[in-house]
């Protein structure tokens, strides 16, 4: 049952062939099994995750919920602020924290008939890209866990990976749910700037940052956002959308769509087996009835460095608040208030965010503001207006997720700069507030999977959906007739027996 | 153009974000933002004249609440996680020398 | 003195909006809650929560900017101001640096050389912090949410003035025109105005600005005036010693009538100002700026010009009378009920005023209503008391705020005019003083005034002085 997509259960579940409790104890079940290996999960709720079960079954039954996703069980990352549930992001400086209150996006879940089993480990402040700086441990990634699950939203993408949830929530500021789901071969999308409120979500770099849903399948992703996108008044930034039905765009029909691939992401630093599968997803929608052709854009060079000053930026500033005197972690030893301070931060932040932070401070400093911040912001605007141009010739833009596949624990951590131009090919849809999604299109030879990544136009998640849905079915149909085995499964998805009887 | 952060600017920005390095993580630090910067650098080849800057990737304004009051008031809520309160209070050392 | 010296002044005035909310949340601004009980996740910087803005705010600004001459922006945003401190609860506070939403204004103020006008540079919206208080007994200090997240205005001016009587007029002028909008009630001792002064000195003549201080903790326009001297002879004798005036922010000390150097070694003076990245911009149309002139109530200099027409009152008091809101709007109706609006103005700009002054209250803070003053004033028109007694009533309506026709009725204090009971009384006063009636016989005016004080006196303030008078050159 774990295996089975979120709409699938969901299906279920209201059909009555399935009870919420049931799906929930086997999720926890699974759970209790591979976290020991895994760590996909800083704090499981299990008691709390039974009774919303029962409760949520109760509404099912008696036709108060008829939801899709109604008594589905799911993971958040642990940066979304959860009522009386810990959120630490990753930290420890947040390692008691316990909100009053719960991010409307989760609150939406709710609503939605969501099972919230736990809160899933991420990287610290959602900055990283292997799930390494967390405080709480690695998460390893199920396909090999001799490799990263990737990052920031490595703990959701491998909880999805290795069945320990049915889908979950990720946030993204600069590719942190596509690269983590390509990395372990699930389905992680980037919403348009606006679409999710980011009400609750602890801030990293807030004017590039999402909450997208991580899943099984296009159709889960497209289910999800259906019910956590909305028109917010507690989040400023939030955008009031024509469209809020995003699944009913998924349908095997992109004849005539037009999709550019970026020939920018093609270049060196590319891992030939990456290239060669995602090439082969572009043939494949080719194959589909898309006009399929090259694009080339001209500033993709500038991506990482606008990126790393603007995040930074934002992020020294958004961090300032965790100075322990209103919640979180306080040093026990301290000299007045300022020592109080910098003690504080310097114990509960780990190295990575630190790095960020300074470097936040140093480009929003005097005499350095309009040289890089002003700059970055300038670049950032030229970068949108080159995405606006291609969009007015492609619906889609096609690329690789990452350049490589997930490397080996502990690789990323030794060289930052290796790290930060991994997110190369992610983060230029946070700069320009596009909707992207990544899914799997393919492994390498050592059996990692490989993230094919689609971008579409601000506010155009439907044709975006469409492209991926009509992909997701032509290529589990060519591997069908290959005869390969599923891949969807983790490799060892068999560690836990199939409990169909329960 | 080489960046040489030096001792100062970095005990400068440990100031700012409150943040106290050791020995080696002042050098590390001064390492990494120079790589960083010089990385950063690039973007000068970039000619960016008559680019207003975004800080805002839509053209969303005036985004307003009205002036009526919802209030929570649940001050054990807010002080709930406070590592050390006192009288409804928030504590903290002493903030006057 | 070798030189003679003048100094340059600029202020800073912070001023509480008085909208029913904050400006970021939904929580009340309302004085004298318990510690955080005006709290939420939002003004306490809880993760994850995010601004949202008041409208009330930027009409308020606009309102104000447009009584002050400035131009409103057509676009505006707000930047973060990052500096670490527990009163602040992000660690940064929500302000407006590049893009503030009024701009080149001015104030005019009488001085004694005329007219004089007082450019305003800015006038941007922010955020007002918590309250710390201090527990010097267990060394720890306390913090209060309850003000974090108050909407403020800060009006920033040229530095056009030249001395604490020009600062005054400004302050009283800019403290008018916000009251008369309703923006805020601008109260120094409440602290919903504050004003900083900015002040450097130079020798007359000189055309550049010397090196300024900046002062704070200036709670009352005495202490703005004290400070101000202070400041300046400070400087110009740092200047006549060949001594160097240092740019630094001092705090005043009004019991010592003293300041002193504020300094903290970790005080990295570094905002790292950017844009706000939670809130979206401002567009400000010419149809909402001219919906918010058209709501604009009649300002102090409309009214200054509106009294001396339609009162017909001297220039004196028509300035004394609208620089308070409050008062106008007594002078107003009390003169509607009962006309005569010189004597409505006397009452207010001398009594009225006496007794604020005495108390420590306010010009706005009138206890009593225009109806029981209107009735006063009838009484002593139509003679029914006479102004001494008139006087003591209108303590009693100040304090109480009394009825005073049912006063004077229970107290029986309504002048006496009878003649024969009068007569009886000043026969009775010639009887006793033998010695002023000779005086007065033999020429000596100044015996009059004496007896006609024996028998106000013994009549207990009630007599009729007039014909008192009357009476006694008769029987004399």
């Amino acid at each position: 049952m774990t295996e089975w997509t979120a709409l699938t259960l969901g299906k279920k579940i209201q059909a009555g062939e399935i009870s919420a409790v049931e799906a929930t104890k086997a999720t926890l079940e699974r759970i209790k099994n591979l976290e020991p290996t895994l760590n996909s999960f800083i704090t499981v709720e299990e008691e709390s995750a039974l009774k919303q079960a029962e409760e949520v079954q109760k509404k099912i039954t008696a036709g108060e919920l008829t939801g899709p996703l109604a008594g589905v069980p799911a993971a958040l990352k642990d940066n979304l602020c959860t009522e009386g549930i810990r959120t630490t992001c990753g930290s420890r400086i947040l390692q008691n924290f316990i909100p009053t209150y719960t991010a409307s996006a989760v609150r939406n879940l709710q609503r939605a008939g969501a099972i919230l089993l736990g809160k899933t480990n991420m990287d610290e402040f959602a900055m990283g890209s292997s799930t390494e700086t967390s405080y709480y441990g690695p998460t390893k990634n199920p396909r090999n866990t001799a490799y990263v699950p990737g990052g920031s939203s490595g703990g959701s993408c491998a909880a999805v990976a290795a069945e320990e949830c049915f889908y979950a929530l990720g946030s993204d500021t600069g590719g942190s749910v596509r690269q983590p789901s390509a990395f372990c071969g699930v389905t992680g999308l980037k919403p348009t700037y606006g679409t999710v409120s980011r009400y609750g979500l602890i801030a990293y770099g807030s004017s590039l940052e999402q909450i997208g849903p991580i899943a099984r399948d296009v159709a889960d992703c497209a289910a999800i956002l259906e019910a956590i996108a909305s028109h917010d008044k507690k989040d400023s930034t939030s955008v009031k959308r024509r469209d809020y039905d995003f699944t009913s765009a998924l349908a095997e029909d992109i004849k005539g769509m037009k999709i550019g691939v970026l020939t920018d992401y093609f270049g060196s630093g590319l891992d030939p087996q990456v290239k060669t599968a995602v090439l082969k997803a572009a043939e494949t929608l080719r194959d589909c009835g898309a006009l399929v052709e090259e694009v080339k854009l001209n500033l993709t060079d500038y991506a990482i460095p606008a990126y790393y000053v603007i995040a930074s930026a934002e992020a020294s500033s958004n961090l300032a608040r965790f100075d322990g005197v209103k919640y979180g972690y306080r040093a026990p030893e301290y000299e007045g208030l300022h020592s109080m301070y910098k003690r504080t931060r310097t114990e509960g932040f780990g190295t990575e965010v630190k790095r960020r932070i300074m470097l936040g401070s140093f480009v929003l400093s005097q005499g350095y503001y309009d040289a890089y911040y002003l700059k970055a912001l300038r670049a950032r605007a030229l970068i949108k207006q080159e995405f606006d141009k291609a969009f007015e010739k492609y619906d889609i833009i096609l690329g690789p997720t990452a350049p490589t596949t997930a490397p080996k624990l502990g690789e990323s951590l030794r060289d930052p700069m290796k790290m930060y131009l991994g997110d190369i090919y992610t983060i230029s849809a946070n700069l320009a507030g596009l909707p992207a999604i990544s899914l799997p299109c393919g492994k390498d030879s050592k059996g990692l999977p490989i993230g094919l990544q689609l971008m579409g136009n601000c506010f155009e998640e439907k044709k975006l959906l469409r492209a991926a849905y009509t992909f997701e079915r032509a290529n589990a149909a060519s591997i069908t007739e290959k005869g390969d085995r599923d891949d969807r499964r983790p490799v060892y998805g068999s560690a836990v027996p199939e409990r169909s009887s329960l | 153009m080489r960046h040489q952060i030096t001792d100062e600017t970095i005990s400068q920005l440990e100031n700012l974000a409150k943040l106290e390095l050791s020995p080696e993580e002042r050098e590390q630090a001064k390492k990494d933002m120079g790589e960083m910067l010089h990385y950063i650098d690039r973007l000068n080849e970039l000619d960016t004249t008559g680019t207003e800057p975004m800080s805002h990737v839509f053209p969303i304004n005036n985004v307003f609440r009205e002036d009526i009051v919802e209030q929570e008031n649940n001050r054990e809520a807010i002080l709930k996680n406070a590592p050390a309160q006192r009288d409804g209070s928030f504590q903290v050392p002493k903030t006057l020398e | 003195m070798k030189h003679k010296y003048e100094s340059v002044i600029g202020l800073e005035v912070h001023v509480e909006l008085a909208t029913k909310t904050k400006i970021f949340c939904s929580c009340s601004t309302a004085f004298g809650g318990a510690p955080n009980t005006h709290t939420c996740p939002v003004c306490t910087g809880m993760p994850g929560a995010l601004p949202v803005l008041n409208r009330q705010v930027v009409e308020y600004a606009i309102a104000v900017g447009l009584a002050t001459n400035c131009a409103i922006a057509r676009y505006c945003k707000f930047d973060r101001k990052n500096y670490f401190y527990p009163d602040n609860p992000q660690n940064y506070q929500i302000s407006q640096l590049y893009l503030p939403i009024c701009r080149d204004g001015y104030i005019e103020i009488e001085t004694e050389n005329g007219r004089k006008r007082i450019g305003i540079h800015e006038i941007h919206m922010e955020e007002d912090a918590g309250k710390l208080i201090h527990d010097v007994a267990e060394g720890c200090s306390l913090v209060d949410y309850n003000r974090s997240g108050v909407p403020l205005i800060e009006i920033v001016s040229q530095p056009d003035m030249r001395s604490a009587e020009e600062v005054i007029a400004y302050l009283d002028e800019l403290r008018a025109t916000i009251q008369y909008l309703g923006a805020s009630d601008c109260k120094l001792q409440e602290g919903s105005m504050r004003v900083d002064v900015n002040l450097s000195v130079r020798k007359v003549g000189e055309k550049n600005y010397g090196t300024r201080t900046e002062m704070k903790n200036l709670n009352s326009f005495k202490a703005i005036t004290r400070a101000i001297e202070a400041e300046a002879a400070r400087q110009t004798e740092l200047l006549e010693a060949g001594k160097p005036v240092i740019q630094e922010t001092r705090r005043w000390d009004d019991d010592k009538g003293e300041s002193y150097a504020m300094r903290s070694k970790e005080d990295t003076r570094d905002y790292r100002y950017f844009p706000e990245p939670d809130l979206v911009p401002i567009v400000i149309s010419e149809e909402w700026i001219r919906e918010i002139r058209a709501r604009q109530p009649e300002l102090r200099p409309q009214k200054l010009l509106r009294y001396k027409r339609e009162y017909n009152i001297p220039d004196y008091d028509a300035r004394l009378l609208t620089a308070a809101k409050g008062m106008a709007d007594m002078f107003e109706e009390t003169t509607a009920l009962c006309g005569l609006p010189k004597k409505v103005s006397n009452w207010l700009m001398v009594e009225t005023m006496r007794l604020q002054k005495e108390r420590g209250m306010d010009q706005e803070e009138i206890p009593f209503s225009s109806e029981n003053l209107a009735k006063l004033i009838r009484l002593t028109e139509d003679g029914t008391i006479n102004s001494t007694v008139a006087k003591e009533v209108f303590e009693k309506i100040f304090e109480e705020d009394i009825e005073p026709e049912q006063y004077v009725e229970e107290r029986g204090l309504r002048t006496v005019h009878d003649e024969n009971t009068l007569r009886t009384c000043v026969e009775r006063i010639i009887a006793e003083n033998p010695k002023s009636v000779s005086d007065y016989r033999n020429g000596k005016e100044k015996a009059m005034g004496f007896l006609v004080g024996q028998t106000m006196k013994a009549m207990k303030g009630k007599a009729n002085p007039e014909l008192v008078k009357e009476l006694l050159r008769e029987l004399l």
